[in-house]
């Protein structure tokens, strides 16, 4: 076991300079090296909504941009994107995007049912707009016209990144969502698609049979789980890490012929 | 021989059939249909508004994705994707405002100005590989009389015709060189119908009546087709023709490339006849063409 050693804490002084962002239009000084929405927070604004991982995940902070003579529309994630000089930005509103509803246990799997459910995805012309506007670099327009020939698995495969932050529908010219339309193809891949395994259903039926239990008992009985009794823990401890020494564990040199010997072995080997 | 292809999306799902039979009876005859990694829907229809751009991003960017992969030709199966390719290959080539505005729009691909050619299988088979090719790979000469159906999109307009628009011989040459019976007859060009039966389906049964019926005056046993639509109007829903005209009887139709693997003596199963009418396997088999 590896001893840790406390560290003196020291202050570390990051330099940033203020540079100009106009949020919704108004001017705010704020330091170059936050991002976008530590940069909202910087300027006086409280999330109530549209901040929610602030890792770059969940989607909920897509926002869009200008920076001056420059045509193009600029997007990324609040928490993600870097503050610019003189970006001219606003984070993305609720915006409406109708989902379809389908009943899950009555569907085939089959490219109809999307049509079905999705029929606007027909009007894409292929502008590339939602491409151009994705902040995860989706090729949007590449899923959607693989939908359109019925081919889910390569949708499934080129939507994956997808975070579902909603900018592609506020680009559309057929007015689609695409997102939504991405998520029904990779369900569909997840069901119908991927191949199924024997081993999860039988570790499941394990476990709802109780087959785990008798482990979790064992380590009841170390008498070292009750948060209010705390007169027996270190001698608990003791023999928790006895018996954690004790496990059997697959050798580091070793073939995929190995097999656990303990009753704690997988089960359907 | 490798060159580019570019299916269309009908050819991925529905016509199968059209798409698979012509792939290996290509390979039989040694060409490579190598499909584009990268490709969107053509659009099917070519928009006939002048200032219509927008219509035509789709089809020019699959041509930009067949020149970025380095293939000088794209070969269409579809006759409808090859009219909409070929006649957005003829604005960027010929149309300097409308190219210089569909580049500026796709910034995000590499400039376009015409540089592939699009061809249909069916002149690329009389172009690059000869009927007398075509001719040699045949081990079941096609013992019926086969009317050829072009339909509108593969010789109009004149500036993208595979073929004379009058009379054209290019189709009728392919099912000599299969072994097969030519029926000449006035309809080969009349078209089917095409989304009309979407709109209208009665209406589409009785254009389709006026062609099997003359195609069958004229002794036709089959109809070849080259488009994933006019088989929709004429043989899946041959029954709206039928009804629109009790006296017809009921013609197997049959994409050209599905004749061209039947003839080749390829494997039945590659045909997908379960995609077609019905009748189809019924008829090859009482004329002794099925492989197994």
């Amino acid at each position: 076991m590896s001893e840790t050693a406390v560290v003196e804490e020291k202050e570390v002084k990051v330099e940033s300079n203020l540079i100009p962002i106009f949020i919704m239009g108004k001017k705010y000084m704020v330091p170059d090296s936050l991002t976008i929405m530590k940069a909202m927070e910087y300027a006086g604004y409280k999330f109530i909504r549209g901040a929610g991982c602030r890792g770059g995940i969940c989607g909920a902070c897509a926002t869009v941009y200008r920076k001056p003579g420059d045509y193009h529309i600029r997007v990324g994630l609040a928490c993600q994107t870097v503050v610019e000089p003189d970006m001219y930005l606003t984070q993305l509103p609720f915006y409406p995007a109708n989902r379809a509803t389908y009943d899950w246990n009555e569907l085939k799997g089959e490219a109809e049912e999307v049509y079905q459910a999705y029929p606007e995805l027909f009007r894409c012309l292929a502008c590339n707009a939602c491409t151009k506007v994705c902040p995860m670099d989706v090729p949007v327009m590449d899923y959607i016209a693989a939908v359109k020939r019925g081919d889910l698995e390569k949708a499934a495969e080129l939507s994956f990144d997808c975070i579902q932050c909603g900018l592609c529908a506020t680009r559309c010219m057929g007015e689609m969502a695409q997102y939504h339309i991405a998520q029904m193809v990779r369900r569909i891949r997840g069901k119908f698609l991927t191949p199924h395994t024997d081993h999860i259903g039988k570790q499941v039926d394990a476990i709802a049979d109780g087959f785990y239990e008798k482990f979790m008992d064992e380590v009841k009985a170390l008498g070292t789980l009750d948060p209010f009794d705390q007169s027996n823990v270190s001698e608990g401890v003791a023999k928790l890490k006895e018996l954690y020494k004790a496990r059997e564990g697959e050798p580091h040199t070793t073939d995929e012929t190995w097999r656990p010997q303990s009753d704690y072995a997988l089960l359907g080997e | 021989m490798q060159i580019g292809y570019y299916p269309g999306c009908t050819l991925k799902s529905k016509a199968k059939n059209l798409e698979i039979a012509a792939i290996k009876a290509m390979e039989t005859l040694g060409v490579e249909l190598v499909e584009l990694d990268r490709w969107n829907c053509c659009g099917a229809v070519y928009s006939l508004a002048d200032d219509d751009l927008v219509h035509l991003l789709a089809p020019v960017r699959d041509l930009i994705r067949a020149r970025d992969q380095g293939h000088t030709k794209v070969l269409a199966l579809c006759s409808m994707c090859y009219n909409t390719l070929a006649r957005a290959n003829q604005v960027m080539r010929d149309d300097e405002e409308k190219r210089d505005a569909l580049n500026r729009f796709m910034e995000e691909e590499s400039d376009y100005a015409g540089e592939v050619e699009v061809v249909h299988m069916l002149n690329f088979l009389r172009d690059e590989i000869g009927w007398d090719k075509v001719k040699e790979a045949v081990k079941k000469p096609l013992n019926m009389k086969v009317a050829p159906y072009y339909g509108c999109t593969l010789t109009r307009p004149k500036s993208v015709s595979i073929d004379p628009a009058i009379d054209p011989p290019v189709f009728k040459d392919l099912i000599t060189a299969l072994g097969g019976e030519v029926v000449e007859y006035g309809d080969s060009e009349v078209c089917c119908g095409s989304y009309q039966i979407i709109a209208d389906a009665q209406s589409a049964g009785k254009t389709t009546a006026v062609i099997l019926n003359s195609a069958e005056k004229k002794g036709a046993e089959a109809l070849a087709l080259s488009c994933p639509l006019c088989e929709y109007n004429l043989g899946r829903k041959q029954n709206l023709a039928i009804e629109a005209n009790p006296a017809l009887k009921p013609l197997p139709t049959y994409y050209f490339t599905q004749l061209m693997a039947v003839a080749f003596g390829l494997p039945d199963d590659i045909n997908h006849f379960e995609l077609n009418m019905p009748g189809t396997v019924e008829l090859l088999k009482e004329k002794g063409l099925l492989a197994s």
